[in-house]
């Protein structure tokens, strides 16, 4: 079967004190190749800790995960991964950065520089492809991310707030580009954000997690991914489903903000 | 006191020069727009003028006060007395009393002179002639030539016609007269505000001690055989510990093992000072080569141990974890990661290891060497040659400079992305 298939996955630390924390409680979930799913939910809820095990930096203490039939143990490239901000590589330049992932396997000069070519056209970077990355805008560092993920080819691209450090018009601008990525290379991706609106904009499905213990409170499958590779976000945010969606899910993120409020006032 | 007040008055007045009178010479950049610069550290920076113009006062007052050639007689600060002066004494004897002359010769301690002749003249006292050095004093045995000696009950009772008791100074033209305990005229000719050569040598002879010093050596070694074998030895016992301590200290942040083992001993190395080190080390090692390298090998080797271990550490975790997911394996990340990333952290323990070696090769080359910069001055201070003193301590700061200005030069050449990750 091709896929990610998730199984009654559990995550508990341990703390110094003796107690520990239920990091995330039987979560379990399947995606299909070439879907996309957003991952909200208040912070605390594990949606860090939840795609940290699908990379494969922690193991879970719970429940097995899958990726196209074989078990997940550990990092791999099948799993690419694009973070928040400053996982680029200083002491590269931009191509090199972009060629990472096939250099490590060795590739051919030529085929690698083919790729790197492709990729920089693809996010728009080809007259920075010398430059040092730390030259560059916040937007562009992560355009540079985008594609040294994408040059690795993997199966699953997961995605850690990668739009979060940046301004409302660039992070427009990347949230089409994403899209456009998503349409074109029919990757499976999971991308965890603190935004409602981009979590609406871009999650073919989403799903909304609960804190305490981490857990998956609602699932949705949404229409506004695929309007939005066509259309201007702006006109995507001015469906008529859009404003009762986003309405819904602030007002469920809110209740369990209070409620976490609540338990901490009930303790004190 | 003088001196201090000079450079404070210097100080104020350039001030005032520089920043109200020629307003030409005021910043004219951003900067100058910023209407809040007490309290923003960005808006500090050196004022060009007042850098040279410091070391221009340095300079000065280190002629000012020193009696340079370089400097035209009306800057000289007041030297000390040279040439002819006298002052008269009262002699008492068996109820009489009579005068006589003292002529004196103060001459440059490098020119020694005799005492001229001069008339004894009448009365039981007789006019005496006496030599001084420039800077010292000395006794004057008047009654040496008198009808009546101390022994025989005369007493020097004043001086200019001024009463003296012993152990009271009289001032006289060009210096002063000090009744010793005796009853001894002590003459000690005016010393003025400058410094003694031996103290302090005019700028000009430092410099051509130097040009003496470069082409002729100093004890069987040229000027720059001293200065190598000391940039000799540091560049090797930095190198030695370089090479032990980066691959220790990577070590130290990569294994647990590592960690735990050397943790104690290196925190504990780390606040001794090298130079408490040196008696140890001439003890195992003698005062030659070997027990110098050995020295800055262990200066050397904790700082860059700890460097290269904080570098690994500062390596952000989503780097490590963006590479292994781009299917990095665990010695490409070593490789392409780690190193990379701890460059600019070694580079910052390098820097300062350097300086740390410069430092204490110098101290152990004035506990003991054949040769070097530190033996240089050592030897010379010995024999009380002031301006190689100097120079050396001259030299030592601009090679300490030099070596500062280098490592930063490769800094910024070889790892150019420093704090910009």
């Amino acid at each position: 079967m091709t896929g990610l298939s998730i199984d009654n996955l559990s995550m508990r630390f341990d703390l110094p004190d003796g107690g520990h924390v239920q990091a995330l409680q039987d979560v379990s979930l399947d995606l299909k190749a070439g879907e996309l799913l957003s991952v909200l939910g208040p912070s605390g809820c594990g949606k860090t800790t939840l795609l940290n095990i699908v990379a494969g930096f922690l193991a879970p203490t719970g429940g097995v995960m899958t990726l196209n039939g074989h078990q997940i143990t550990g990092p791999d490239a099948e799993r690419g991964m694009v973070f928040q901000q400053g996982a680029l590589f200083e002491w590269m330049s931009v191509r090199e950065n972009v060629g990472f992932g096939p250099s490590m396997k060795g590739m051919p000069k030529n085929d690698k520089a083919e790729i790197v070519d492709h990729l920089l056209d693809v996010v728009g970077l080809q007259d920075f492809k010398e430059k040092a990355v730390y030259e560059l805008s916040g937007g562009m560092q992560q355009r540079v991310a985008l594609a040294r993920c994408l040059a690795n080819d993997p199966d699953v691209i997961l995605m850690d707030e990668p739009l979060g450090a940046l301004d409302a018009l660039t992070r427009e601008k990347m949230q089409s580009l994403v899209l456009k990525l998503w349409k074109e290379t029919g990757k499976t991706i999971i991308l965890i954000t603190h935004s409602v609106e981009e979590a609406l904009l871009l999650g073919e499905r989403l799903i909304v997690m609960a804190p305490r213990p981490g857990r998956i409170h609602k699932e949705y499958r949404l229409p506004f991914a695929e309007l939005g590779v066509n259309a201007d976000l702006r006109e995507v945010k001015k469906h008529e489903d859009f404003g009762p969606k986003r309405e819904e899910i602030l007002n469920m993120i809110w209740d369990m903000e209070e409620e976490i409020m609540g338990t901490k006032e009930d303790a004190a | 006191m003088i001196p201090l007040l000079m450079y404070i008055l210097i100080f104020v007045a350039a001030f005032f020069i520089v920043t109200k009178v020629v307003r030409g010479a005021g910043i004219s950049d951003y900067t100058s727009l910023k209407t809040v610069t007490f309290g923003d550290e960005s808006a500090v920076r050196p004022n060009r003028a007042a850098g040279i113009i410091s070391i221009l006062t340095i300079f000065l007052m280190w002629g000012v006060f020193t009696g340079s050639t370089l400097l035209p007689g009306f800057l000289h600060a007041p030297g000390p007395f040279k040439g002819d002066t006298t002052f008269t004494y009262t002699a008492q004897a068996d109820g009489a009393t009579d005068d006589a002359t003292v002529s004196i010769v103060v001459y440059p301690r490098e020119e020694p002179t005799d005492a001229p002749e001069v008339d004894p003249g009448d009365g039981f006292a007789k006019n005496d002639s006496v030599a001084i050095a420039q800077w010292r004093s000395g006794l004057v045995r008047v009654d040496g030539n008198d009808d009546i000696k101390k022994s025989e009950g005369a007493q020097v009772i004043a001086i200019n016609g001024q009463r003296i008791a012993p152990g009271e100074t009289v001032s006289v033209e060009n210096g002063t007269v000090t009744l010793s305990d005796k009853g001894t005229p002590n003459f000690a000719p005016t010393r003025g505000w400058q410094m003694e050569p031996l103290y302090l040598p005019a700028p000009e002879e430092v410099f051509t001690r130097t040009l003496q010093i470069a082409s002729e050596g100093f004890r069987n070694f040229t000027l720059l055989e001293h200065l190598g074998f000391s940039l000799f030895r540091v560049v090797l016992g930095f190198l030695l510990g370089a090479l032990v301590g980066i691959p220790l200290g990577y070590a130290m942040g990569l294994s647990d093992w590592f960690r735990g083992w050397f943790d104690p001993i290196v925190e504990f190395m780390r606040p001794v000072p090298p130079l408490a080190l040196i008696p140890l080390v001439i003890i195992w090692a003698g005062i030659g080569e070997a027990g110098k390298i050995i020295l800055l090998f262990l200066a050397a080797l904790w700082i860059m141990a700890i460097a290269a271990r904080s570098g690994v550490s500062g390596v952000k975790i989503s780097k490590v974890h963006a590479a292994y997911s781009l299917g990095a394996s665990k010695w490409q990340i070593m490789r392409h990661v780690i190193v990379p990333n701890s460059l600019p952290e070694i580079f910052t323990g390098a820097r300062v290891a350097m300086g740390v070696c410069w430092g204490t090769v110098v101290a152990a080359e004035l506990v003991a060497a054949e040769q070097g910069a530190g033996m240089m001055i050592m030897t010379a201070s010995k024999f009380q040659n002031t301006d190689i003193v100097i120079m050396g301590i001259i030299l030592i700061g601009v090679i300490g400079f030099g070596i500062d200005m280098l490592m930063r030069w490769a800094e910024r050449i070889l790892v150019p992305w420093k704090g910009k990750g």
